[in-house]
């Protein structure tokens, strides 16, 4: 277990491309942090620094006590799970997980003791003596997890681990890497473009855009108050709804109307969940709903307010029909945005 | 009954006279070292197989030809099996080791290099033999099978599969290697040559039999009759056909088979790894 701090990390590649801009922040021991955002946005290029694969073009990175910035990925005492697995695939189960020890020089007897260990810990006993190819990709994907753990690292490195896995798989794995994570109770930072694993998986979540940090904050904050539009419309699905909006004597205001209180002048973007738009027929608003999404537990409505379009979330029971529809707001879920630079006010 | 389409007549015969034409060299081969050498003098090939095989076998293998009597068949078999193996092993491990050099190094102008390497393919050994000899006979390498193998080593064409082979490994398997603390001759004994077992199998089959077959170099190189390879020696054989001794039509035939064998065995039992190495990748 081990803190993790970087210190104004940055990257350019020899084209002159800057992938992560200067990134400042501390992971604290035995923390599950997860850094999301789409392709592109530099997360990998974070996590691939951190585990060393990739140079570091400035500032520092701290593992534990010791600077690490020329450490090689074996010594930083770190372990990694990789997207496609990357499993030895002419190595036997018990030697795909056996082989960093082996590297090491730890004894045989040992070395066997960690893999049946690790192999009991995830459920992979009855397959040690296959090779990878004769696995489902969930299988793959433990053995993959039991080679990080049976290294003991201070640090556990995920990369997108569950995007090749089928939707069921996926969900059941997030549960099973958390489980995990919390067991062993191992400094993690886990990479992923999937907003549902950053929210249920991450103590803390890093968004990352255009190879700068959006926000960082526990779920429930980049949730509910999203640092910037980019968050807003990232984090949720469906996403927040963001409305171009009017502030005049110190009110918001849509269409005319007044949604809530707000000092300042101007236009402004104003972030509304579509969970805090609630159906309600005394309610102030009236909105046009043109679609509805039936989702089981609860329906998407897709209406159109004062010439803008958004979504609404409601419960099942709620009856709903296409046309208009008099919803209220709550006013303490609102979040505002500066109309221009994206940033929450 | 069953109407047997045209098509398929023709198919067949195309096929039977191609075989025929492969088959019946051999079996004319087979045929006059199962013949007693005076009956081939007299009549020529036949169709009658007589029962010489034994016989000629042991005199091919045992007896020497030539003055010094060190040219036995067993003899030239044993150089053939040093040079075809030296070959192909050598090749294999210049060519897998240039080519990691050339994939995994950040070397500057390693393509340029690579390319250079690949342009020596236009440049065969027919076409350097004079520098070629002059530099083996300077090193005192004639007649011996450093000499032999040496200056056929490096291989263009075994660098160029295992450097395709190798861009097809996925990076992560390099990254979770440099993981595991496996440093770049770990990664390489550990990893990449264990995926490559294929790629070798089927480089292994090309080049033994490339280098088993080699005739011209060995003429150069050899001219202790110790060192002949079945290929240069059955040359020699022939040619001491003249003089007033009856031509050994029996010894020479088999020596020709004995000759062929190696690498058809070798083809017959590598080619399923032979087309699995050329066609699909075990990653």
């Amino acid at each position: 277990m081990a803190q993790v701090t970087l210190n104004t990390l940055r990257k350019v590649y020899p084209n002159g491309f800057e992938a992560v801009k200067p990134a400042s922040f501390t992971i604290e021991k035995g923390e599950f942090v997860v850094l999301v955002g789409p392709s592109g946005c530099g997360k990998s290029t974070m996590l691939r620094m951190i585990a060393g694969l990739e140079d570091i073009t400035q500032g520092d990175l701290q593992i534990g006590d010791r600077i690490v910035n020329d450490v090689d990925p074996a010594d930083r005492d770190i372990a990694m799970v990789f997207q496609n697995y990357a499993l030895y695939p002419h190595m036997t189960v018990r030697k795909n997980i056996g082989y960093g020890l082996k590297n090491r020089k730890i004894a045989k007897d040992v070395i066997d003791q960690k893999v049946t260990d690790a192999a009991n810990l995830l459920n992979l006993n009855d397959y040690l003596d296959r090779k990878p190819s004769q696995l489902s990709g969930g299988q793959r994907q433990r053995v993959a997890m039991g080679r990080a753990i049976v290294r003991d690292p201070s640090l556990f490195l995920f990369d997108e681990p569950l995007s090749n896995l089928d939707a069921k798989l996926r969900n059941q794995m997030r549960i099973e890497i958390k489980a995990l994570q919390r067991r062993l109770g191992v400094t993690s930072v886990y990479v992923t473009h999937d907003q549902v694993e950053a929210m249920t998986m991450a103590d803390r979540i890093i968004v990352m855009n255009g190879g700068e940090i959006e926000q960082i904050g526990t779920p429930a904050q980049v949730y509910h108050s999203p640092a910037s539009t980019f968050v807003a419309s990232f984090m949720g699905a469906p996403p927040m709804n963001l409305l171009d909006a009017l502030v005049a004597e110190n009110a918001a205001m849509i269409g005319g109307q007044t949604i809530a209180q707000f000092a300042g002048h101007g236009p402004v973007t104003l972030g509304i969940r579509p969970e805090d738009i609630l159906p309600d027929p005394n309610g102030d608003f009236e909105i046009n709903v043109t679609l509805i999404e039936e989702l089981g537990a609860h329906r998407i409505l897709h209406a159109t307010w004062a010439g803008q379009t958004i979504m609404v979330s409601v419960a099942k029971d709620v009856t709903a029909e296409t046309g208009t529809m008099h919803v209220a707001i709550k006013s303490d879920a609102l979040s505002f945005f500066d109309a221009q630079t994206g940033r929450r006010l | 009954m069953k109407r047997i389409k045209l098509e398929t007549i023709v198919d067949h015969s195309v096929l039977i006279i191609g075989s025929l034409i492969m088959i019946l060299p051999v079996a004319m081969l087979l045929q006059m070292a199962s013949t007693p050498d005076i009956e081939t003098m007299r009549n020529g090939p036949g169709l009658v197989f007589g029962d010489q095989i034994p016989a000629n076998f042991e005199k091919a293998m045992f007896e020497a030809s030539g003055f010094s009597g060190e040219n036995t068949g067993l003899r030239m078999l044993y150089n053939s099996l040093i040079l075809g193996l030296g070959f192909a092993i050598g090749k294999i491990v210049i060519g897998m080791m240039a080519a990691y050099a050339i994939v995994y190094f950040r070397l500057k102008f390693a393509t340029l290099a690579f390319w250079i390497i690949f342009t020596t393919l236009l440049l065969p050994l027919e076409v350097r033999i004079l520098p070629s000899y002059e530099i083996v006979q300077k090193l005192g390498m004639l007649n011996t099978y450093q000499g032999l193998i040496i200056p056929l080593i490096a291989s263009a064409t075994a660098t160029f599969f295992f450097r395709q082979f190798f861009r097809s490994v996925p990076e992560e398997l390099i990254e979770a290697a440099r993981i595991d603390g496996a440093g770049p001759i770990k990664f390489f004994v550990d990893i990449l040559v264990p995926l490559s077992r294929t790629m070798i199998a089927a480089m292994f089959i090309i080049m033994f039999v490339y280098g088993w077959n080699q005739y011209l170099w060995p003429t150069m190189i050899t001219t202790d009759e110790g060192m002949f390879t079945l290929v240069r020696g059955i040359k020699q054989i022939t040619q001491t056909l003249e003089g007033t001794n009856l031509p050994e039509y029996g010894k020479s035939n088999i020596l020709q088979i004995i000759a062929i064998l190696p690498p058809v065995l070798i083809v017959i039992f590598f080619q399923s790894w032979f087309v699995k190495g050329l066609t699909e990748s075990d990653k």
